[in-house]
């Protein structure tokens, strides 16, 4: 089993959002960058395991990004991966990121590639779709159970109100979410085992962005917490029906 | 050059994010001096026409049933064709699961930029700017699309769908499906419950709720208010409850209309999730919970106490014995 894992450099969660050079640009200022959680706690773990089963896999993976991503990508490979891609180009559009990774997947053709859910920075959900369309594969988002079966996998995928298990013949392009795997640490021997697994630079392919950044805001201030007694509940109630409209 | 909506449906009917995304791609086109037509794949037991109140005038419909089932190579392929024999240049779907598995595959296929999560109708006086999410929910990105097709996926709730009158032509469309590669074996529809995508009120609760027997205090509250129901991430992995319904960074991501917290502090990863949130209310014993600071209303008290009195009091007041 070839297993491609893609991996994107996020804030870390408790990050403070703030920007610069007014108001265009990421103020990455004392932030701490991880992995992606949905790429390290549920991607990668979930290769891992088919790993573990079949010894035979390799785990590549990679990232469109900048040398500040080597940290990330070394954890990864720590964690459990076999070899690294860093696509050298810095980008925000998500058709240029799978454009870019499209191009590998094609070169070195793979039977599973993961993504996770989203990126926790711009939350679009949009790499693994676009890669599967750039490749010609299937495509199931969303994912919370994974199974092989030979070539088949059985996938049970979040639909609205609800979820849907559906089978599909390998290859496929899958992302990832909470119920897959669970999250893992890495330990001493995967550290030190990372330092010289291979992590290649690639250079990106010529491919246009579609969209920019132009500006981003902070959404206003709330007005503050109304507080009421804990002796007086009809009062929220009336509070929500009246002034908050609420129901 | 027109906008083309695409109209999610599901068990026969047409979702309630279609509604929003009529209402947006209508005043879209209005704004772009152009036509707004709806796409819809598949068959429904609702009656198109009637789609015409959320304001657009043509309804195009594949009615070829194996379209009901998704499969997203399929369902994108049938899309770009249908915006590119309409002559659509702008594409908008819902940024739902559904539209999270079509809209990027569309837009792929279609070298058409993408926004998805977008937040507010596109700025169109110079170039096309679109509003979307960003840092779960903490600021906004305005993206500029340069390709000449635009994607946008609307997250849902973020606008109100608009009722008038209109009724629309339905007119059939043909065209060539492929065969879907993925076969739908089974689909889950957790029965009886509001899906919290959809959510108009949430009711939620964190650990402080102590343990899954003492969930009826939350769930008599969330029955008299029609609501869906949440909890924090602990309590999800502790398997307190599903774990469809952890909200937050890690979870679900939600924007209802009233999100009601239950025994949850408030930590930085849960408010990711629910900080679109119209109104938020918390109910918390210690003052300090930093929920406080993100909410609308709050009351420092034992939920214990409090949440069978405002379910009483809810009661009281819809006339409920
Ligand atoms: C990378 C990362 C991602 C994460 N993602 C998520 C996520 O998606 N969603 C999420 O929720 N968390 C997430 N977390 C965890 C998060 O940091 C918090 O640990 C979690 O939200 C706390 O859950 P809680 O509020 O239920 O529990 P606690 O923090 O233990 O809070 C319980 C609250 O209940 C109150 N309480 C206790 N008894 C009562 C009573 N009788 N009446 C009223 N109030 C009472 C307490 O005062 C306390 O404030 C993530 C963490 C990390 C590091
Ligand atoms: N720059 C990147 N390099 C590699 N993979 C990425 C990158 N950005 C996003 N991804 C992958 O795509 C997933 C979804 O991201 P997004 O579509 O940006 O929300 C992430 O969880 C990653 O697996």
């Amino acid at each position: 089993m070839k297993i491609l894992v893609c991996i994107s450099k996020t804030p870390d969660t408790t990050s403070k959002i703030a920007f610069k050079n007014n108001q265009t640009q990421f103020d990455e200022a004392g932030v701490q960058w991880i992995i992606n959680p949905y790429d390290e706690w549920f991607s990668l773990v979930r290769a891992i395991e088919i790993k573990e089963k079949d010894a035979a896999s390799i785990i590549h993976l990679v990232t469109v990004g900048g040398a500040d991503c080597d940290p990330i990508i070394r954890k990864a490979l720590a964690l459990g991966g076999d070899e690294a891609f860093r696509i050298n180009a810095e980008s925000n559009d998500s058709f240029y990121i799978a454009a870019q990774i499209a191009e590998l997947a094609k070169k070195n053709g793979y039977d599973i590639i993961f993504t996770g859910k989203e990126a926790i920075d711009y939350n679009s959900s949009a790499i693994g779709g676009m890669i599967a369309e750039l490749t010609d594969l299937p495509y199931i988002s969303l994912a919370t159970l994974f199974t092989l079966d030979g070539s088949t996998a059985t996938i049970t995928r979040e639909i609205e109100g609800g979820e849907e298990v559906a089978s599909v013949s390998l290859p496929v392009v899958v992302s990832c979410q909470k119920g897959i795997a669970e999250q893992r640490i890495p330990n001493m021997r995967g550290i030190m085992a990372a330092r010289t697994k291979p992590l290649q630079v690639i250079e990106p392919s010529p491919i246009d962005a579609l969209t920019s950044i132009v500006s981003f805001e902070l959404p206003p201030a709330k007005a503050g917490c109304k507080m009421v007694a804990a002796d007086n509940v009809p009062e929220l109630i009336r509070l929500l029906h009246e002034e908050a409209k609420a129901f | 050059m027109s906008v083309l909506i695409y109209i999610e449906h599901a068990e026969g009917h047409i979702k309630k994010s279609a509604n929003e995304v009529l209402t947006y791609g209508t005043k879209l086109a209005a704004q772009m001096g152009t036509s707004a037509a709806g796409l819809l794949l598949g068959t429904v037991k609702d009656n198109l026409a009637d789609l015409g109140r959320f304001g657009v005038t043509t309804i195009h419909q594949v009615s070829n049933e194996t379209l009901n089932q998704l499969d997203s190579q399929v369902t994108a392929k049938a899309i770009a064709d249908a915006a590119t024999q309409t002559g659509a240049t702008v594409i908008i779907f819902s940024q739902t699961p559904t539209g999270k598995s079509i809209a990027s595959r569309v837009a792929a296929r279609l070298k058409a930029g993408l926004v998805a999560g977008a937040a507010a109708l596109p700025d169109t006086s110079n170039g096309f700017v679109v509003r979307k999410t960003v840092f779960s929910g903490k600021a906004f990105a305005n993206i500029s699309i340069t390709s000449a097709i635009k994607v946008i996926a609307l997250n849902p709730n973020s606008l109100s769908a608009v009722e008038t009158t209109g009724i629309a032509t339905v007119s059939p469309l043909t065209l060539t499906i492929d065969a879907a590669k993925i076969t739908t074996t089974a689909v889950n529809i957790i029965s009886g419950e509001v899906p919290l995508t959809e959510a108009d009120i949430v009711v939620s609760g964190g650990r402080g709720l102590k343990g899954p027997e003492n969930w009826g205090v939350l769930l008599d509250l969330a029955k008299v208010l029609g609501a869906g129901t949440a909890c924090s991430r602990p309590v999800g992995d502790a398997h307190w409850r599903p774990h469809h319904e952890h909200v937050g960074q890690t979870g679900v991501q939600i924007a209802p209309n009233l999100y009601i917290a239950l025994g949850i502090s408030g930590a930085i990863q849960h408010l990711a999730g629910v900080n679109r949130s119209k109104v938020m209310v918390v109910i918390n014993k210690d003052p300090e919970a930093p929920f406080f600071k993100a909410a609308d209303y709050g009351i420092v008290g034992d939920l214990f106490e409090i949440v069978p009195q405002m379910t009483a009091e809810i009661k009281k007041l819809k006339g409920i014995v």
